[in-house]
């Protein structure tokens, strides 16, 4: 391999983001209550979390991964093998797979780097054929999640610190690699290599990849 | 201001300046610039427009009907054969033509004999080659809405040249260059060309040679080496272009292994209509209306921002004439259409200038409804217009070429993402090709540039070396002594390797040094519209 090519998931390789995967979990919880009173906090919660996330990745994560709290293990697990296969399967943008398939035809590493679930992101990941992948995972006590992500968490600038700490450990040259996102919150990832590329970009990233020259890509 | 009077001369399509002289009027982007050369300088016009074919669908009708040597489309036709179209993309012609675009007029013709004789697979493919594909809207405006409404998408769609599936190769020729064309073209019983030739470089061998095929195929003639070898790319003659007969060499050998039917036709040089009518001609014969026309638009012009003078011009389509059509095998057809074309566009010249003024209008192939970057400027100088010639160039070697244009340092995102790149990372390591050409395998594999050929509407990532190739007789001839007059951001000539003047005196006194004359020949190409000098030294 020449270099890695690092993928934001979320919004970029796929068109669901962690607001929709939880929506799954919440629907699944066993009990009418439970789906009940996990469906309704999401509802109404919504715009504090659009709020929240413009403060910031990091902390929308502390705020958001809190809705978890309560779901055991070996569920969380469970439907994420099938939340994968009967929804995110579906959300892969087709682009993104040619392009991923022509980048490591072309020697790029294909590497995940994401703050999305690990439970979610295992299955993506082998989906996808990615030879890594970095995703954030919740903290387990006594079989059940605590709602607390455990730490580094990846968001913002931990997102960047993470590729580059891959590259260096397998001897990439930072400024040969790629890496694709859709947020504003990712400008730090794609500040870190010398190949960044917008993809499907919000109106901050957009603003800031015109102006630094990035690519801006559009998938579906 | 003081209008030109008429000179008596024995050329038409020269004017000596002197004292009665008014000012002359050079595009300057997408303003213009009033200018007064110094006495003795000598203006070139292009031909008037050439008179348009009164009944163009009986023309049409007549070509398909008496082909060169051919037999006639019907007699090609039969039922359950797999037929292919293939169209020029939106790079022809400039600015775009008032619709019906003579292409749908074609294809309505030639759906109508389809049809006639039960041919129901057609794939019409619109053969942009590494160009960029044109949106539905844009191939509706070509096209017509009717064949749109009836082919688009699954039926009519742009070349994918980055298609692992999509390409086949067709052969080899004696040189080795290898022939790769669009697989539903080569594999149809029967594939019918529709040209639209703006210049005499295009249409012939290079319509489906170039437009159907893919990078490997078009770097067999699009590189340093091959473009080194032009004397004129207006002029395919086999000994001055080089790039010509690779591409004739290559094109025999699709006409050898293909049934290729090739229509044809060529356009005169009325790019201007409406309000703007009176660009088509010299200055000394605008009216007092035309020239109260010019002041006012100019004036507008320019309290507008740059975006906004991009989207009228867009919006002027050109009430081009087409002047003639034929049809038939690939090399007689082009033949007989290159007799007219230069017809329209032939000025006689005698003797090269020292200094070469130019305006440069908003129109290149490469920015129909986008930016002309600067990429695109430098080929629009030192590759088309320094090109219009056959015989010697207008300017002598070592000459000096003074152009207007605003050499805005703006990209446009979506169509030239590798530009961009191209303009900061190759051009600071060199302006010479032979340095930059190695970079070119690193763009072309780079699969976020094509991700965005073929899904967006990028061109191909090779795109901006082939730009800068293209400068390179022009470069070399000149010794890159190109100054731009009133750029909006001096460094854009400067990365260019050229030179800034304020004002067209300033440019005119760095031109006396660059030549070591003190009162060196000064000729101003008055283009557009569009001619071809033949040019004796």
């Amino acid at each position: 391999m020449k270099a890695a090519a690092f993928y934001d998931v979320d919004g970029t390789l796929i068109s669901t983001n962690v607001v929709h995967i939880y929506g799954w979990y919440a629907l699944n919880v066993p009990t009418l209550t439970g789906r009940l009173q996990r469906g309704a906090r999401l509802a109404a919660a919504l715009p504090f979390y659009a709020v929240a996330d413009r403060v910031g990745r990091k902390f929308f994560n502390d705020i958001f991964y809190r809705n978890y709290r309560g779901i055991g293990e070996d569920r969380l697990y469970v439907l994420g093998e099938e939340l994968f296969d009967k929804v995110i399967k579906g959300k892969v943008f087709q682009d993104m797979l040619e392009l991923m398939k022509r980048s490591r035809a072309e020697g790029y590493a294909q590497v995940l780097v994401t703050g999305a679930l690990d439970t979610i992101v295992a299955p993506l990941a082998r989906y996808l054929e990615v030879d890594h992948w970095f995703a954030n995972r919740l903290e387990i006590i006594d079989g059940e999640a605590t709602g607390q992500l455990v730490p580094p968490v990846l968001a913002g600038p931990q997102k960047a610190e993470t590729l580059r700490r891959f590259a260096l450990e397998h001897g990439y040259d930072l400024n040969a690699c790629r890496a694709y996102a859709d947020s504003a919150s990712d400008i730090p990832m794609l500040s870190a290599v010398g190949r960044p590329v917008a993809v499907n970009p919000d109106t901050t990233l957009k603003a800031t990849a015109t102006a630094h020259d990035w690519p801006i890509m559009w998938a579906k | 201001m003081a209008r030109p009077r008429p000179r008596i001369t024995r050329d038409p399509n020269i004017e000596f300046v002197d004292d009665k002289t008014g000012p002359l009027v050079a595009f300057h982007g997408t303003r213009f610039k009033e200018i007064s050369l110094p006495r003795g300088s000598r203006v070139i016009y292009p031909n008037p427009p050439m008179e348009p074919i009164g009944n163009l669908k009986a023309a049409i009708r007549y070509a398909l009907n008496h082909p060169e040597d051919s037999e006639p489309l019907f007699a090609k036709l039969r039922p359950g054969m797999k037929l292919t179209i293939a169209v020029d993309d939106i790079s022809l012609p400039l600015p775009p033509m008032q619709r019906p675009d003579v292409r749908e007029l074609l294809l309505t013709e030639v759906l109508k004999l389809c049809a006639d004789y039960g041919v129901d697979d057609i794939h019409i493919i619109v053969a942009i080659c590494l160009h960029r594909r044109m949106t539905g809207p844009e191939i509706k405006r070509m096209v017509g809405d009717k064949i749109f409404d009836t082919y688009w998408p699954d039926r009519l769609y742009n070349h994918d040249a980055e298609d692992p599936d999509g390409i086949v190769e067709v052969g080899v020729t004696p040189e080795g260059d290898h022939v790769r064309l669009n697989r539903r073209a080569v594999e149809s019983d029967l594939l019918i060309y529709v040209n639209l030739n703006l210049v005499p470089m295009n249409g012939g061998h290079k319509s489906v040679t170039v437009g159907l095929c893919d990078y490997k195929s078009v770097s067999a003639h699009h590189n340093t080496h091959t473009l080194h070898k032009c004397h004129s790319y207006f002029d395919p003659r086999p000994q001055s272009s080089q790039l010509q007969n690779i591409m004739d060499r290559m094109g025999r050998l699709v006409d050898e292994k293909l049934d290729v039917f090739h229509i044809e036709t060529t356009i005169n040089n009325r790019m201007f209509g409406g309000l703007i009518s009176h660009l088509n001609r010299p200055e000394r014969t605008w009216s007092d209306f035309d020239r109260a026309k010019f002041h006012a638009s100019n004036a507008a012009l320019d309290r507008m921002p740059e975006a906004a003078r991009r989207k009228i011009f867009d919006q002027i389509a050109a009430p081009y004439g087409v002047i003639a059509v034929h049809a038939g095998k690939t090399e007689p057809t082009h033949q007989k259409i290159l007799q007219k074309s230069f017809e329209q566009y032939a000025v006689p010249v005698k003797g090269q200038a020292d200094v070469l003024v130019m305006g440069v209008a908003p129109i290149t192939p490469y920015s129909v409804y986008s930016i002309m970057n600067p990429i695109l400027v430098q080929v629009m100088v030192l590759g088309y217009l320094f090109n219009m010639y056959r015989g010697v160039p207008l300017v002598k070697e070592g000459g000096v070429i003074i152009a207007f244009h605003p050499c805005r340092e703006e990209f446009h995102r979506e169509h030239h993402p590798s530009y961009v790149e191209f303009y900061h990372r190759m051009l600071a390591i060199s302006t010479n090709s032979y340095d930059i050409h190695k970079f070119e395998k690193e763009f072309v594999e780079n699969p976020d540039y094509i991700h965005m050929y073929r899904k967006g509407h990028a061109y191909h990532p090779v795109h901006p070396f082939y730009m800068w190739y293209w400068g390179d007789a022009g470069r070399k001839w000149v010794k890159n002594q190109v100054i731009i007059v009133d750029a909006d951001h001096p460094r854009v000539p400067t990365q260019l390797g050229w030179h800034n003047a304020r004002t067209l005196d300033e440019a005119l006194e760095m031109a006396q040094t660059m030549t070591g004359k003190s009162v060196p020949e000064v000729s101003m190409f008055h283009c557009p519209p569009i001619m071809i000098c033949d040019v004796e030294a």
